[in-house]
């Protein structure tokens, strides 16, 4: 719909500012406050230009951490939730990968019955197993590790479906031609699915990047040192509520460094994300 | 270099549906067969049992001498071109090619030099660096031979390998495989459904048809001499005419020597218009003009026998044509006008005669 009015574009982007704002805002806020000293938010004098602590702030969050409640600095944290988004991702990927191929181009027994079993895990998330898979967590002495923050979220039947739909749209005769080439299975994987899968493995990585980095739920139960827990947690943990000050500033400067990951992966990889939502080109 | 011999060979699906019905034929050292047929004849099927991408359910498919039923495809030193050509997308032209040549842990230097000299044999020496993305379809047609010449493979399989191409360019790569194939003298196996292509390209014909060949032969015994009524009408375009006739009528035609029902067939370009009678045993058709269709060189003239012509009809009718329109093939551009009524001629030599039901030729 292309129209040619004078004032044709005004409407769309008043909206689009608008919308702009609302998210933009509240963002803005919390940058502002992570620049002030905590007796002026706590005063409610907060002015909406930032003040003069930025570097400070900062400063005491990355690397000293609150004086009372959380005893490890934001860094850690950042670290923690780092590995563990990384690991989140690219295990969910590497998994679900394997499991197409498996699932798409070999024929054995019951290989139905195994594809509806991964198709039916999606109606269990981990809020509804979360106790037996703590247990098993717990027996496998995981808690407090990594492993146990990042194992029991990998397996992914969103992601094993995506590729199944993506590998079955290959055709068949590329691996036809891999066959009368010499590539036998492991080589067809690794020299033509894995790079035609490429776009499609950067639009996964970075939703499941922002998926791992967003847990909240899962590492509250798995994780009770505080060397060990992720910046969700963390954020949550330095809100007081009982009769102690709140450090506003560190606490804002924490939401700001948590959000810049996420935005970082998206940005990075923007290109690719929307050509893996989007291409059809074989 | 080497022959390949199919012996009986056969492939029934996992359902039960008979796709090959027993298949015998020997395609010699260095010659250019083609297997012709409609969709769904079991070609391809056959073509792709030769590669071993389909197993034999049974019989015996022998490339060189040596039985390759239980051989993998990589192993049967042969090489494929697929319809779709089916390069790799994210390699470059020179690693599409390369990449078979690796994986058979040939030495760089040798790889590169097949390939260089496969680029200059097809010339795409300038394009070794592009991904197939950015070619054209004929230069893709081009990538997806290179990567066949480079195993210097004892058997060339071709899977309809023109029929993406537009017309032009389909005649063009159409000769310029078969001169390839001539220079390189390897033998070669060649699918496809249309029968001009058939009968350009091929040493061998072998015409197919529901999982059965029909016929085997050089182009031009088949088109001369078709053994079946399928045959008649698949190869030659348009066409050739079957006009069913009854004992009486074969009596009347080709004197007491055959005594049953059968069916008459003459080829569009072997009937004349002409007012005067043939000479003796000849056939003359009556026919009112219903289409014409001027091709250039050539006048296509479609029309109906109209009662009281030299033949009556009977009942069946095989072949693809109704059992009332013949078609006629001219030179030049004369036309008769649309329901002009003609006098059509056509000699005794050219005349073709087949069993009632279509599947045997009778001499006569």
């Amino acid at each position: 719909m292309v129209e040619h009015r004078k004032f044709g574009n005004l409407l769309p982007h008043l909206v689009l500012w608008t919308g702009i704002l609302i998210v933009a805002f509240p963002v803005y806020i919390a940058f502002v406050a992570s620049t002030q000293d905590n007796a002026t938010i706590a005063n409610g004098q907060m002015s909406l230009l930032p003040g003069g602590h930025f570097l400070e702030t900062y400063y005491k969050t990355l690397f000293v951490g609150t004086s009372g409640t959380t005893r490890e600095p934001v860094g850690t944290m950042l670290f923690n939730s780092f590995v563990m988004a990384m690991m989140i991702a690219v295990g969910k990927i590497a998994i679900s990968l394997i499991s197409a191929y498996a699932i798409v181009y070999f024929r054995f027994p019951f290989r139905m019955t195994i594809f509806w079993l991964i198709f039916i895990t999606l109606m269990l998330p981990v809020e509804v197993r979360i106790y037996p898979t703590y247990k098993i967590v717990a027996d496998l002495h995981l808690l407090d590790s990594y492993a146990g923050l990042t194992l029991p979220l990998i397996a992914s039947a969103t992601a094993t479906l995506l590729f199944r739909q993506f590998f079955m749209t290959v055709p068949d005769e590329l691996l036809e031609a891999s066959r009368i080439d010499g590539a036998g299975p492991f080589r067809f994987f690794w020299d033509t699915l894995l790079p035609l899968s490429r776009t499609n493995m950067a639009a996964l990585f970075v939703i499941l990047f922002i998926l791992g980095w967003n847990q909240y739920l899962w590492p509250l139960l798995i994780t009770t040192r505080d060397d060990m827990q992720t910046i969700q947690i963390g954020i949550r943990k330095m809100i007081v509520t009982s009769d102690a000050l709140t450090e506003w500033p560190v606490v804002m400067a924490t939401a700001i460094l948590a959000m810049l990951p996420p935005v970082a992966v998206v940005v990075l990889m923007q290109k690719l994300f929307v050509r893996g939502l989007v291409e059809t080109e074989k | 270099m080497a022959n390949v011999v199919l012996r009986n060979v056969r492939k029934t699906y996992p359902g039960g549906f008979e796709a090959i019905k027993g298949v015998d034929f020997e395609v010699g050292d260095g010659q250019f067969c083609v297997l012709v047929g409609p969709s769904g004849c079991g070609k391809s099927t056959l073509l792709r049992m030769v590669a071993g991408l389909e197993t034999i359910t049974a019989g015996e498919i022998d490339i060189g001498g040596r039985v390759v039923n239980d051989v993998e495809p990589a192993d049967r030193d042969i090489a494929m071109v697929f319809q779709n050509y089916a390069l790799y997308p994210h390699m470059s032209v020179y690693n599409n090619m390369a990449y078979g040549l690796r994986n058979r842990g040939m030495a760089k230097p040798e790889i590169e030099a097949r390939v260089q000299e496969a680029a200059r044999i097809l010339e795409i020496g300038a394009m070794l660096d592009r991904k197939p993305r950015q070619l054209s379809g004929g230069q893709r047609q081009r990538v997806a031979m290179g990567r066949a010449i480079v195993r210097q493979p004892k058997v060339f399989l071709f899977d309809e390998p023109l029929s993406n191409l537009d017309a032009k360019l389909r005649v063009a790569m159409r000769v310029e495989i078969r001169k390839l194939q001539r220079r390189l003298s390897t033998t070669a196996i060649y699918v496809t459904h249309d029968q001009l292509e058939a009968m350009t390209l091929a040493d061998i014909l072998v015409v197919m048809n529901a999982g059965q060949v029909e016929q085997i032969g050089s182009p031009l015994d088949v088109y001369a001499k078709p053994a079946t009524t399928f045959v008649a009408s698949f190869i030659g375009a348009p066409p050739m005419n079957l006009i069913p006739l009854d004992a009486e009528g074969v009596r009347a035609r080709f004197g007491g020597a055959v005594a049953e029902a059968g069916v008459l067939g003459v080829r569009p370009e072997d009937l004349a218009i002409s007012s005067e009678p043939p000479a003796p045993g000849g056939l003359t058709l009556d026919l009112a003009v219903e289409a014409i269709e001027r091709v250039g060189p050539e006048t296509f003239v479609y029309g109906t026998r109209s009662p009281g012509g030299d033949l009556a009809a009977i009942s069946s009718k095989p072949g693809e044509l109704p059992p009332d329109e013949i078609i006629i093939r001219i030179p030049g551009q004369e036309a008769p006008a649309i329901g002009q009524r003609i006098s059509v001629v056509a000699l005794r030599h050219n005349l073709h005669l087949f069993s009632a039901d279509g599947r045997r030729r009778i001499a006569v």
